[in-house]
This record gives structure tokens, C-alpha cells and sequence, in this order.
């Protein structure tokens, strides 16, 4: 269970998040709200690649909030990049087995690169620099995510660069994923077809949580095709 | 063969003992052992030190090893060695020097390496670079390298120089023929006060000559590096140096690539980067459970892969 208390961030005068409150503890929830609301910096502060300006966050009753990245991924956290970083010499073989913790075999790895669409072979000996596209690289960053298996998985826009083709894959990963770790997905996503498989659904909109309930409740507001989206439609 | 030496041996040329087929093993000064093949013929040179290594025309898919060990303290040697590739080769030459220096005085390899490559003859080199010891003697190497391919040649040039290497000055001269084509992949690390300087110097002289000179390297603590390459191209060409340094602690690096295009239809070009290692490829690899220094190791390590 992830709770945040309390959790502002301000840059200068400007006020990224303000007093942000949360109870995460579905099997699956998704963040939504309009560009620079605020979301990715909410990711960042749970996966502790940013450190808020006020409040505390607690995962399975432990306080984190003075923990280093290094130790909240060890405790079960693990987090996807939006735009997934490039390496020069480090294979998809050697991530892979750096997320699962231990030399994963090529069958193991092959798996995990099956599952979200790659040709295991075309794939794990090849480098994470600037010869994948990005819808490569955000494949592989999933499949990052799988290899590790954690009780929270932190997902930053992880359609964006995929195509349509692999979406229905896309949902399938996130199934096992959930059957294998029993634990909390939470996604950041504007895709309806990924609001719409959710339990839960975050509305965050100028740094604030506007909406925080069942996806049968909050789904309908956001896809109003008459009037657009109420969060979005004065911003 | 002792211990230590046995152990430079695994770590330049990756072997466990003498070699099978041609090899000349050098230790300490001395030329240790050497066979040719049917195909190689390796003659010890009686005007200098160092071999003459002819491979017969058409000879494919043989190697040649050609290590070098110094394990003796304050031994300076300056050997030479010079490699006859037939036409229509396809051969492997694994070189490399390893220095175990526990004494106080400098130990020092200079090896100076000419290539000549007839027509169509494919060599791959493959050259490691090690020192180790606990004295605090220096372990020095300054190899030169000349090389020069006739037309349709290739020669692809690996080297690396990892660890324990005070002091190093690489110098690479190179003239290309028509279609001839070099490929030089340089890898290099240095921490503590060690200095290495890297010097190529290509001259794409035929029609279709080719070359990419690419080097990739790590500085640490207070360890300083240079890297110069020169192309020039006089006729129709392509040509590319690259140099990518990461940089750590107090460490210096530099980087002077010049092209020469004296021909309208030469294509050059060059790169270079320098810089720590980025920030956000730390952060990935922190979530996926490393400590920094840990994750730190990892992106070197495959850095200079």
C-alpha cells in the first residue's frame, strides 16, 4: 500500500504539486489530467527521483520519504520512464538481467521480451543506444518493469510510442503482471482504452488531486464527447 | 612459465599456455618460443629485435599470436615488428603486452608494428594493453603503429589498454589504397596519475578508400588523456573519427580531430564528446535496485565494452 501525505513540490514561486493526499492500494489505478498538471513529478516523487518540498510518503506503513532511489527499489518499487534512457555498450540482456536482479538465462529473458512484442532474438543482444526507435526502448522499458516483479510498479505514459497494433498486448502485459505480483499498478496514461481497464482513476489538474474514485464513476466525466473533457476543457 | 606470467598471458591474449599453431611468446627481453605454420612463416630479425611474420597469399581463417610479458623489474625494450600479409588473406593476429612491475624501477615496452597488406587481404588485430604490480615502479608502453593497404585491403584494429599502464603514447600511421578500408576501435581507461596520448594519422590516398577511427574512453581520479586524429583525404573518400570520453573525478581529457578534405569528392567527418556519465542513466539503473557506485561500474563497464 502506497500512502501519500500532505506532498507539495515547488520549483521557485511555482507550485508543481500542492498538498497532495493519496491512498493507493487497488490492484490498479491510473493517473490521468492535462500536460503539466503535475502527474510525472508525482511519479518521480514516489520512485524518489524527486524530493518534495513538504509532506511524507509511506509504502507497506514504512516511512520513505528520506529513502535513497537505490533503497525504495529495493523495497518493491520500481518505476518506467516516459522517455527511457540510452546506453552505449549496455545490451537488453544485460537491463534485463540487472532488473531481475541476478544473470537472467536467454529463455527467461526471452520471455520477457515476448511479452511485450519483441522478437527475442532480433533483440537481447542488441545495444540500449540510439540504434532502437523509441517505441523499442518503451517496449523494453516494460519489459523492465516485468523482469522485476515488484509490489509497485510505476508506469510514466507507457503507450506513448507504441502502436495500436501491440495495444491489446499492452493490457495483456499489465494483466500478468498483476497475476504474477499481486501487487499495485499505477499508471500514468491519457489513453481511455488503459483509463478504462483501471479500478481506480486519479484526476490530477493544476498540481492538485481533482478526482479520486471507481473508473465507473470518474470514466464517464472524462470522456464527454459533447462538452470535451470538464478537467481539461478551460486549460 | 610462472605464475604471474602466466597470468599477463591470460589477460592480454586470453590464453592459458603456449598457443597452438604460429605464435612467438616474448618474455622478459627475450624471444621465448616461436613456430610458424604451414601458412606463417615468423623469422627472427638479426639487425634488430623483433620478427618478420609473412602470411602466403590466399592463406584464410588462421590466426597468429604474438604476446609480449615483462615481469621483471627496469627492463626497457624496444622491439620491432613487421607483419607481411599476402594477397587474398583472411587472417587474426592477437598481440598485446602485459607488465608486472613489483620493483621500483620503470619497466617499458615499445613495440613499433608496420602492416603491409597486398591486394584484398582481410586482417582483423586484436590488442590488449596490461600492467599490474604492487612497487612503485612504472609500467610504460608507447607502441607505434604503420600501416599500409594495397588496394581492396581491410584492416580492422582493436585495441584496448584497461588497467595499470602509467604511461602510454599510441601513434597510428596509416595510407590507404583504392577500396582499401581501416577500421580502428580504440578502448582505453585511466585512473590515478596515468597519462595515455592517442595519435592517428590516416591518408585515404585511392578511389573508395575508407576509414572509421573511433575511440571510447574512461578518465578518472587525477588521470590525464589526448586524443588526436588526423584524416586527409586526397581522393574520392570517406572518412570518420569519432571520440567519445566519459570523465570522472579530477580527470582531464582532450580531444583534436582535424580533417583534411584536398579532393572535391572526400567526405569527412568528425565527432567528439566529453562529458560525465549522464545523470539520468544513474537514476535508471538506481531503480532498478543499484547503488550508485554500483550503477556507475555498470555504464563504464559497458562503456568500454
Amino acid at each position: 500500500m502506497l500512502e501519500l501525505k500532505n506532498i507539495s513540490y515547488r520549483v521557485g514561486e511555482k507550485e508543481i504539486l500542492k498538498n497532495v493526499s493519496l491512498v493507493i492500494d487497488d490492484r490498479f489505478v491510473a493517473i490521468t489530467g492535462p500536460n503539466g498538471s503535475g502527474k510525472s513529478t508525482l511519479a518521480k516523487i514516489i520512485a524518489g527521483i524527486v524530493e518534495p518540498t513538504e509532506g511524507q510518503i509511506l509504502f507497506d506503513g514504512v516511512d520513505i520519504t528520506n529513502l535513497s532511489i537505490t533503497e525504495r527499489a529495493k523495497m518493491g518499487i520500481s518505476f518506467a520512464f516516459q522517455q527511457p534512457v540510452r546506453f552505449k555498450g549496455i545490451t537488453v540482456k544485460d537491463l534485463i538481467s540487472l532488473a531481475a536482479g541476478k544473470n537472467t538465462n536467454i529463455s527467461e529473458a526471452c520471455n520477457y521480451l515476448s511479452e511485450v512484442g519483441l522478437c527475442a532474438k532480433d533483440y537481447i543482444n542488441r545495444e540500449v543506444d540510439g540504434s532502437l526507435s523509441g517505441g523499442e526502448l518503451k517496449r523494453i522499458e516494460i519489459a523492465m518493469i516485468n523482469a522485476r516483479g515488484t509490489k509497485l510498479s510505476v508506469f510514466d505514459e507507457p503507450e506513448a510510442g507504441i502502436d495500436l497494433w501491440s495495444f491489446n498486448n499492452l493490457i495483456k502485459v499489465f494483466e500478468k503482471m498483476y497475476e504474477r505480483t499481486k501487487g499495485t499498478i499505477l499508471i500514468i496514461s491519457h489513453q481511455e482504452r488503459i483509463l478504462n481497464i483501471a479500478d481506480k482513476i486519479i484526476v490530477v489538474a493544476g498540481g492538485e488531486v481533482v478526482e479520486y474514485d471507481d473508473c465507473k464513476k470518474v470514466f464517464p466525466k472524462l470522456i464527454d464527447v459533447q462538452s470535451g473533457c470538464r478537467y481539461t476543457k478551460n486549460m | 612459465m610462472d605464475k604471474i606470467q602466466q597470468n599477463l598471458l591470460k589477460e592480454v591474449a586470453g590464453l592459458h599456455e603456449v598457443p597452438e599453431g604460429a605464435y612467438s611468446l616474448r618474455i622478459n627481453g627475450k624471444l621465448h618460443g616461436k613456430n610458424s605454420s604451414e601458412n606463417i612463416e615468423i623469422v627472427q630479425k638479426t639487425d634488430k629485435p623483433g620478427i618478420d611474420i609473412y602470411v602466403k597469399a590466399g592463406t584464410k581463417k588462421e590466426s597468429l599470436h604474438i604476446p609480449v610479458i615483462l615481469s621483471q623489474t627496469g627492463l626497457r625494450e624496444l622491439v620491432y615488428n613487421d607483419f607481411h600479409i599476402g594477397e587474398d588473406c583472411d587472417v587474426t593476429i592477437v598481440a598485446g603486452c602485459g607488465i608486472h612491475n613489483g620493483g621500483s624501477e620503470t619497466s617499458e615496452h615499445s613495440g613499433v608494428h608496420a602492416f603491409y597488406l597486398a591486394k584484398n587481404a582481410r586482417v582483423k588485430y586484436v590488442e590488449k594493453h596490461y600492467g599490474q604490480g604492487d612497487g612503485n615502479g612504472k609500467n610504460i608502453m608507447n607502441p607505434t603503429t604503420y600501416v599500409e593497404l594495397e588496394e581492396g585491403a581491410y584492416l580492422e584494429m582493436e585495441t584496448a589498454q584497461i588497467k595499470g599502464v602509467d604511461s602510454t603514447k599510441r601513434t597510428t600511421k596509416a595510407i590507404l589504397g583504392a577500396k582499401s578500408t581501416l577500421i580502428v576501435s580504440e578502448k582505453i581507461m585511466t585512473h590515478g596519475e596515468q597519462f595515455a596520448e592517442t595519435e592517428f594519422e590516416v591518408e585515404l590516398n585511392g578511389e573508395g578508400a575508407g576509414t572509421h577511427v573511433v575511440s571510447r574512453s574512461v578518465a578518472r581520479d587525477k588521470s590525464r588523456q589526448r586524443f588526436v586524429s588526423r584524416i586527409k583525404g586526397n581522393a574520392e573518400c570517406s572518412g570518420h573519427t569519432e571520440c567519445d570520453a566519459i570523465i570522472l573525478d579530477d580527470a582531464t581529457v582532450a580531444a583534436v580531430p582535424e580533417i583534411l578534405a584536398v579532393h572535391p569528392d572526400a567526405s569527412l567527418i568528425h565527432e567528439a564528446a566529453i562529458g560525465k556519465i549522464a545523470g539520468e542513466q544513474l537514476i535508471k539503473l538506481m531503480t532498478l535496485g543499484l547503488t550508485e557506485k554500483e550503477a556507475e561500474e555498470e555504464i563504464i563497464n559497458g562503456f568500454l565494452r
